[in-house]
């Protein structure tokens, strides 16, 4: 089934490409990055401020599109939490020999907690594959936005965004 | 039970005073403070009325208190606004039939 | 009789923002909502705004209100709670029903009308049954009542609040079966939209509910594809299992008072309907009434808050507590600020309709 951003809910590849905070394949699978998926022009800035390396443009006019300098992304996850849309998440596909890394904002109940196998989905939230949860944040500092980090076999890297709610 | 206690969002409510009230003579458990419609729900109660004319079940709709939709007979005065008007203990309720009787 | 120098009508975003601003210039306010508790719609958002970082984006709409209604005690603004205000007359005098049993009048010199806006119906048969409501309806049951009225629901319309409103139902603990939309194309946010897409709900475009079933409540509802002319296509019915249907198809101004106060309208479809106009101060076309918010063209919480500034500035000088000097710099800010927020795909239809108003509002 395609999918598009104002039919099903959900942006295409092919969409995501042209937004200037989507990696390329290549930087994707360089090392740990954010990946911002905001490729419509509304009036939001919150995560050019929240870079410590000034990593994320918007500039002046705070509808443009956030842009990503790729060099200066480290990863450090600020921007996640940030974002009013819930738009970022990390991934890291060098994390280990078979298993990939991604974090992602998530405001449900109840939380996972480490070592939980949790189901990875896409963006359309269809299962992808078995997750193990490596990590959970939600500090007040996040204002109820809490961030979990889940390991993934690699081969499912690109398709998996986020996690099945857990009944 | 249709109360939600753990919200990912809302901090967790103060435990409020329980009050008892009456809805058609069963007692239901409410919360001292909280709109009439609201406790309904929380007790699986979704019927407010039915209609003058054809006998439909009636619940909330708007619940602002604009449309009337939700309206009972509370304490025998008919045409209260269940999602607007908040419980006291002891208080008597009845599901009302088309425009309600004044007792 | 009751007697101040400005009334505010609504305790909404922009009824406590135009409070704030004329109390800090030493205004006598009296602030009247019909609620038992102020905030309007404000205490249901529970998600993070948007715009721009120097005016609370990233900060949930609920931290907002607490934040307004500390400001608002801080100052010890007046307020009547449980006030309803039924009628208005020589563009001065409120007639206000308090606690539902008792009649006062209240004199003021000027009138901010802050009264926000009302959700529309879309009627299908089966749309009386206990289980169809409001989007907003249930946004207030789970938010502010922290109830569930239902656990499979159908979300009827894909705007900002349809899409808001299915998230928060999620996080609240209610499954959202699917999100219907007339139109070929979704309305809300992207971002929305991909959250609630993530969450494992379909979204059906071009399609419409054909009725809803159930003998004391909704069971199943049958949607059906629409044609580009928003008939329906016979032959494409399906059934779903639900029970519970939000309506989330548009809100309209309540203008009542405007109307009753000789307000000139305009009917401006892209933000609601028949509104009364205004001009750049938000001065209706009567002399000693302003509006702010939702009842001069739908739009949102931080629009409606800039809006609410700029009625409290203005009526604060006009009754001589701000310079015109101090006022414009002010306001002008302020103007940025909004213009800024009426821009891109989304604000940019909002923005020429107010541009519209302004110019027919003119005095």
């Amino acid at each position: 089934m395609e999918h598009s951003l104002k039919t099903t809910g959900s942006p295409s590849l092919e969409e995501l490409y042209k937004s200037p905070a989507f990696p390329t394949k290549e930087q994707l699978h360089k090392g740990p990055i954010a990946i911002i998926e905001c490729i419509e022009e509304i009036p939001c800035n919150p995560c050019e401020a929240s870079c410590p390396k000034g990593a994320i443009t918007i500039g002046e006019s705070i509808t443009n599109l956030p842009e990503m300098d790729y060099e200066k992304c480290t990863a450090c996850g600020m921007c996640i939490t940030a974002c009013p849309g819930l738009a970022i998440y990390i991934k890291d596909y060098t994390y280990g020999d078979t298993k990939a890394l991604l974090s992602f904002p998530y405001e449900y109940y109840p939380l996972p907690k480490a070592g939980d196998i949790v189901q990875a989905v896409d963006r359309q939230g269809n299962y992808v594959c078995d997750a193990e949860v490596i990590k959970v944040r939600n500090p007040k500092s996040y204002d109820h936005t809490a961030v979990i980090t889940i390991e993934y076999p690699k081969e499912y890297f690109e398709e998996a965004v986020n996690m099945k709610r857990i009944k | 039970m249709n109360r939600i206690v753990n919200h990912p969002i809302l901090d967790k409510e103060k435990p409020a005073k329980e009050v008892e009230i009456f809805v058609d003579d069963k007692p239901i458990i409410a919360r001292e403070g909280e709109m009439i419609a609201a406790a309904l729900i929380a007790n699986g109660i979704f019927i407010n009325r039915y209609t003058i004319h054809k006998h439909k079940p009636r619940g909330i709709y708007c619940a602002i208190g604009r449309c009337t939709d939700c309206i009972m007979t509370v304490d025998g005065i008919p045409n209260i606004r269940t999602c607007v008007t908040e419980v006291k203990d002891g208080m008597r309720i009845t599901t009302q039939k088309g425009t309600g009787v004044w007792s | 009789m009751i007697v101040t120098e400005l009334a505010i009508v609504g305790a909404g975003p922009a009824g406590l923002s135009a409070s704030i601003e004329a109390r800090r210039a030493g205004v006598d306010v009296l602030l009247i909502d019909e609620n038992a508790r102020p905030g309007g719609q404000l205490f249901k958002q529970i998600h993070k705004f948007f715009g721009s970082r120097a005016h609370k984006a990233g900060i949930r709409g609920i931290n907002i209100g607490t934040e307004l209604l500390r400001e608002s005690e801080e100052l010890g603004i007046h307020i009547w709670l449980k006030g309803e205000v039924c009628g208005i007359e020589n563009g001065h005098n409120l007639w206000v029903v308090r606690d539902r049993n008792r009649s006062e009048i209240v004199k003021a010199k000027k009138i901010i009308l802050a009264t926000g806006a009302t959700e529309n119906a879309v009627i299908f048969p089966g749309w009386d049954l206990p289980g169809v409501m409001g989007a907003g309806a249930a946004q207030t049951m789970i938010n502010v009542n922290r109830v569930l009225p239902g656990r499979k629901v159908i979300m009827l319309g894909s705007g900002n609040v349809g899409v808001i409103v299915a998230y928060q139902l999620m996080q609240a603990g209610a499954e959202v079966v699917a999100v219907l939309e007339a139109a070929p194309v979704l309305g809300g946010y992207g971002v929305h939209t991909a959250k609630v897409s993530r969450a494992g709900v379909p979204f059906y475009v071009s399609h419409t509910i054909k009725r809803a079933f159930g003998t004391n409540h909704v069971e199943a509802v049958e949607i059906v594809e629409l044609d580009n002319s928003f008939k329906q296509i016979l032959g494409t019915e399906q059934i779903l299992d639900a029970d519970t249907v939000c309506l989330a198809t548009g809100l309209t101004p309540l203008t009542e008072l405007a109307w009753l106060a000789g307000c000139k309208f305009n009917f401006v479809p892209a933000l609601g309907g028949h509104l009364p106009i205004h001009d750049d101060k938000m001065h209706t076309t009567q002399p000693d009434i302003f509006i702010a918010g939702d009842i001069s063209g739908i739009e949102e919480a931080s629009t409606a808050m800039e809006e609410g500034r700029l009625a409290g500035i203005n009526a604060a000088q006009e009754l001589g507590y701000i310079s015109e000097d101090e006022a414009k710099i002010r306001t002008d800010a302020i103007w940025d600020s909004l213009n800024s927020l009426r821009s891109g795909y989304f604000g940019q239809k909002r923005r020429d309709s107010k541009d519209l108003i302004l110019q027919n509002g003119k005095r």
